[in-house]
């Protein structure tokens, strides 16, 4: 018999960025909510404090700060019909776990969609036309516009700070900035980063190319800064320990630092730690959701009673936890139809290394999660995709995150692995080697979804999410093209050696690439191709509404995570001002 | 270059750090530990040789028996050798640290998913054994050395020549080496991540003995500050590193926030 606790007027599930968010507007606009964070309370004092939290054994090798697998992971398999297996460690990405979520350990990059992206299938339709690709391309529209997001981005960024040089504002082109954006209403919050020297070196050689380079926009905040809500942040030190790693400095933007505090200091608000969420219940008749429940610190089976719930976990896990929870209809690749679990996607990702004789030196150890110099000349919008047959893109950056040597000590090409010839050529090419990043978009494919897996439990018995994933022929030939850009101007860079990695084989669990899971719960016009409207709410479910990449119905070649802030402010906006003062369906069906 | 570059190094190292690490200028043998030598009078405190640089990785063993202890010892030095500038794994104290994982919590399996059922499934679909790390040692070293014996004739693979040494690990790595319970590549594979992990981890985990592998590189450790440094390109950052422990003894951080 599950405890039952008193009724609030909104439970969240999940304790990071969109639970902030959220919690801190709901309970400004005074309604009782309660936010559920399965792992454990952290502050940036004591929890982030230098010299521990620069370990990069514990933080990036045994990934302290990350979900356990063996108390909740996914299964995984290439293609329908394979068999999926669980993944038994983290590889590929790396969600959070605790308060902040993974926005306590993200590198703060902070890029905008452009407007293309939101519209996508329409562009391509109307640019293309609509056969251009392949039926199993499954692009959608997402049901809202860039100009109706552009406000709720430019409040995150004042949220956290973000750093950098505008490249469009009000529909003028801005020198220094990235001509390739959207319009914004407002120049950045923060002057941008200093420039590090493969940066530098980046940049140099993509204007002699003709490209454009601009520094990558970043929430490791450049100076001393207050945000709206009264965050004082302080600048960012250059450590070199983002990603991976909370921030000692109060400088890169994380819940605790830009809008925990101000949640909690409302007394509407109760943020309950190792509170592990199982499944959203819910009335059959009425069709609304009644509340969750979760298994507390002490293996309790705790019902929380909520007039309404909002799914703030990781991307996955929204998805799991309807799945779980019989919301909605489960998608069939092998019929096209049903909604949850549709259009998962992720990230293409390549790059290049170049190796500069030992003289130069790049010194990569003096970094920040967000420090870069990028061009956007090939991301989806930015150029003509006709000839091509391919749609969607990448951004192309030199990134000087840190030199942290357990997983950076790059070696040319042909180098063994091990041995004397492996050691010198560490020692060598150390600290004179910079790296291009190819963050190329990813469109979704017919077979590509995340549903309950048939074998395999978590340790509190619920089947496992299974994710079935490849990477698409489209993102392939996206790939290969910008890849072959941003070649090109690694030779342009003047280094001895050059490593080119593409994107040649199926997508692999194993190796790191990036925490950028999208899709699944994804927004959209129609019901029977999305499992939330506009608003961010259920189409099921009128006082269910879930957050996140989860709801993206393509990523972009971007970072999710200022896309992510943005539609939360949009979307609460929309519950306080509308819906809560006559909570029913915002799209009618 | 590569020899001069170094050789500027280990003199820098000598001379500011306080501790050096001499050792004989011919190619060091595989059973010949460097010496170490501490530097008179250090320059502060904050420059002192760490903690981690008095302990003999001899002394305890917390996970290995005596002979998996010598088959680790010898397997990492064969990974990251000495050479005429830099001591190898061996002496870093890499088996050390990795006896010290197996005996915790990474050696017992946390943070792996450990529930069947089994199945090899494929490469992209990541490990699938039913071994914990700790596991797959104490398997995995009873397997070779019963391996070895057989092949060589009733020895040990660290009583091998280092060139022997160097094709059995060649052939591990190759998944070439027939073993009951898990493909040798699997073995090969754990073995050379956490031969990487003791040699750049902080020495407060018991390898990367006098921060030898930060020095050979040049990465200044975990005291990290560079803002007024970022924009000097090609700056020759010439300060010794840091370990944990000196900059928590130190407290340079709170002095400069």
């Amino acid at each position: 018999m599950a405890v039952r606790m008193k009724p609030v007027d909104v439970a969240l599930v999940g304790g990071g960025a969109t639970a902030a968010i959220l919690g801190k507007e709901l309970a400004e606009a005074g309604y009782s909510v309660v936010a559920l964070e399965r792992g454990r309370m952290r502050q940036t004092v004591p929890d982030f404090q230098s010299p521990y939290m620069h370990d990069e054994l514990k933080y990036s090798v045994r990934h302290s700060l990350m979900q356990d697998p063996g108390t909740q992971t996914l299964t995984f398999r290439n293609f329908v019909g394979q068999k999926a297996l669980p993944m038994r460690q983290l590889g590929s990405f790396l969600p959070g776990t605790g308060v902040g979520g993974a926005m306590v350990h993200w590198n703060g990059q902070t890029w905008r969609f452009q407007p293309e992206s939101f519209v996508l299938r329409s562009w391509v339709n109307e640019r293309y036309g609509s056969d251009f690709l392949p039926e199993d391309i499954t692009i959608q529209d997402w049901g809202i516009t860039y100009d109706e997001l552009e406000p709720y981005y430019d409040f995150f960024e004042k949220i956290c700070g973000t750093s950098g040089t505008a490249g469009n504002l009000a529909g003028q082109i801005q020198e220094g900035g990235n001509p390739f954006e959207g319009p914004r209403s407002e120049p950045y919050p923060n002057p941008p980063m200093k420039q590090a020297y493969a940066g530098h070196l980046f940049g140099e050689a993509a204007a002699d190319l003709g490209y454009t380079p601009f520094p990558v926009p970043s929430s490791n905040v450049t100076r001393h800064y207050t945000n709206p809500y009264g965050a004082r942040f302080q600048p960012c030190m250059y450590c070199g320990f983002c990603e991976h790693y909370g921030c000692e400095h109060f400088a890169k933007a994380s819940p605790q630092v830009a809008i925990l505090p101000f949640a909690m200091a409302n007394e509407n608000f109760e943020l309950r730690t190792n509170a592990y969420v199982q499944r959203v219940e819910w009335d059959r008749g009425s069709k609304v959701a009644t509340g969750v429940t979760y298994i507390d610190a002490r293996g309790r089976e705790v019902f929380q009673p909520a007039n309404m719930v909002a799914l703030c976990a990781f991307a996955h896990h929204n998805v799991v936890l309807m799945l779980n929870s019989g919301i909605g209809t489960p998608y069939d690749p092998s019929t096209g139809e049903g909604t949850v679990g549709r259009n998962y996607t992720y990230q293409t990702m390549s790059g290049a290394t170049v190796f500069y004789p030992p003289d130069v030196q790049l010194n990569s150890f003096m970094g920040a999660g967000a420090l870069g110099t990028a061009i956007d000349d090939f991301n989806t919008g930015s150029f003509d995709h006709s000839e091509l047959g391919f749609v969607g893109g990448a951004y192309i950056a030199a990134y000087t995150t840190g030199g942290r040597p357990i997983n950076r000590h790059p070696v040319p090409d042909g180098t063994p692995r091990w041995g004397t010839e492996w050691k010198q050529a560490v020692q060598r090419h150390y600290n004179s080697t910079a790296t291009i990043t190819v963050h190329g978009s990813s469109m979704p494919h017919r077979g590509n979804y995340i549903g309950l897996d048939p074998n395999y439990t978590d340790a509190f018995g619920q089947p496992l999410g299974m994710i079935t994933f490849d990477f698409p022929h489209n993102d392939r030939l996206m790939s290969r093209y910008v890849t072959s850009k941003a070649w090109e101007i690694a030779e342009a860079m003047g280094g001895e050696q050059i490593s080119v990695s593409w994107l040649d084989d199926h997508y692999s669990i194993v190796p790191y690439q990036t925490t950028h899971n999208t899709g699944g719960a994804i927004m959209g016009t129609d019901p029977t191709k999305s499992v939330v409207n506009k608003f961010l709410q259920s189409w099921d479910l009128h006082n269910l509404w879930v957050m996140g990449s989860s709801v993206f119905p393509q990523n972009a070649g971007y970072n999710p995570t200022d896309t992510v802030g943005a539609l939360a402010y949009w979307a609460v906006d929309h519950m306080i001002n509308d819906y809560l003062q006559d909570p029913r369906p915002l799209v009618p069906t | 270059m590569v020899d001069k570059l170094s050789r500027r190094n280990l003199f820098k190292v000598a001379g500011a750090a306080g501790a050096a690490v001499t050792f004989r200028s011919t190619p060091a043998p595989a059973q010949n530990e460097p010496e170490t030598e501490q530097a008179p009078a250090p320059a502060s405190e904050a420059t002192q040789s760490s903690p981690a640089s008095n302990v003999e990785h001899q002394d305890i063993l917390f996970f290995f028996t005596p002979e998996e202890a010598q088959f680790v010892e010898a397997a990492v030095d064969r990974l990251i050798p000495a050479d005429n500038e830099w001591p190898g794994a061996a002496w870093a104290g890499v088996a050390n640290f990795i006896d010290r994982q197996l005996a915790g919590a990474y050696g017992a399996g946390a943070r792996m998913y450990l529930q069947g059922p089994w199945d090899l499934g494929e490469p992209q679909q990541g490990y699938q054994l039913p071994f914990t790390p700790a596991e797959i040692y104490r398997t995995g070293i009873r397997e070779i050395r019963g391996w070895v014996a057989e092949r060589e004739g009733e020895t040990e693979f660290w009583d091998l020549s280092p060139s022997a040494q160097i094709d059995i690990l060649e052939m591990l790595q190759a998944g070439e080496v027939p073993l009951p319970s898990m493909p040798s590549s699997v073995f090969f594979e754990t073995l050379l991540a956490n031969t990487i992990e003791g040699w750049f981890a902080d020495p407060a985990y018991g390898g990367n003995r006098d921060m030898v592998s930060w020095r050979m590189i040049g990465f200044p450790g975990a005291y990290a500050q560079y803002t007024d440094l970022v924009e000097e390109h090609g700056l020759s950052f010439e300060r010794p590193p840091m370990s944990m422990a000196e900059v928590s003894r130190t407290d340079h951080h709170n002095e400069d926030h």
